[in-house]
């Protein structure tokens, strides 16, 4: 089983790592992945993700060994960018593969919940009138709790 | 030697600049005197965590950072 975590300072194209991603993992039986992206509406110019480097790349770490024992994959990979990001950049993607589809999926939705709340990132939004951080959301630490019961 | 604070997302703010060296070692006490007012406040509150070399201190009162070492201050993430 092969877990996969990186944490990039530059763009990325989530396409061409599904390839090699799907290509190394021959008899899977279900593959799910999920990009995240800077979204195009509002009013927001850019995103700026914050990272602290003693904590946060073990964190993630953590979390797809974690993801990876829980779901029984047979390959997990987690890309993540941290600095400033124009809307359309891909910030994130968890690709999961499994020999069926529903680890692979909960594996996603899984990371993709502890990513968003539960890792250490600290974000911010260039608006018209400068620089907004982004308070922690209810609906993320509401979508975190599914996993605990 | 000193010890390095380092202020995560919005305390770098507060704080007027991602890290500052301050004279070690350093104890609870000892961080808050070193603080500007706005932050210490902020870490006095339950939001606000503190690491240790990387590592979470589960009891910010109990802190003890020696020489050389590096405190984080964490408050609330929204990553992702």
């Amino acid at each position: 089983m092969a877990i996969h975590v990186h944490l990039v300072d530059q763009p990325f194209n989530p396409g061409a790592l599904l390839g090699p991603f799907t290509n190394a993992h021959p008899g899977y039986g279900g593959l799910a992945s999920f990009i995240g992206a800077v979204r195009g509406d509002d009013d927001v110019r850019a995103l700026e993700l914050l990272h602290y480097e003693k904590m946060t790349r073990p964190g993630m770490e953590a979390l797809a060994e974690e993801a990876a024992h829980r779901f029984e994959l047979l390959g997990l990979l987690v890309m993540h960018r941290h600095g400033v990001m124009e809307p359309g950049e891909p910030i994130v993607m968890v690709a999961a593969c499994a020999q069926h589809r529903r680890g692979a999926i909960a594996a996603v939705d899984y990371c993709m919940d502890h990513l968003k709340s539960d890792s250490w990132f600290w974000k911010r939004e260039l608006r018209a009138d400068g620089w907004h951080w982004i308070e922690p959301r209810d609906q993320d630490h509401s979508d975190l709790a599914r996993w605990s019961k | 030697m000193a010890v390095k604070l380092v202020f995560l997302g919005k305390l770098a703010d507060l704080a007027g600049g991602p890290e500052r060296d301050v004279a070690g070692p350093l104890d609870w006490d000892g961080l808050l005197a070193a603080l500007p007012p706005q932050v210490a406040a902020q870490v006095q509150g339950q939001k606000v965590k503190l690491a240790l070399d990387g590592a979470l201190v589960a009891d910010k009162a109990a802190l003890a950072a020696p020489d050389g070492s590096e405190i984080a201050l964490l408050p609330p993430v929204s990553g992702g």
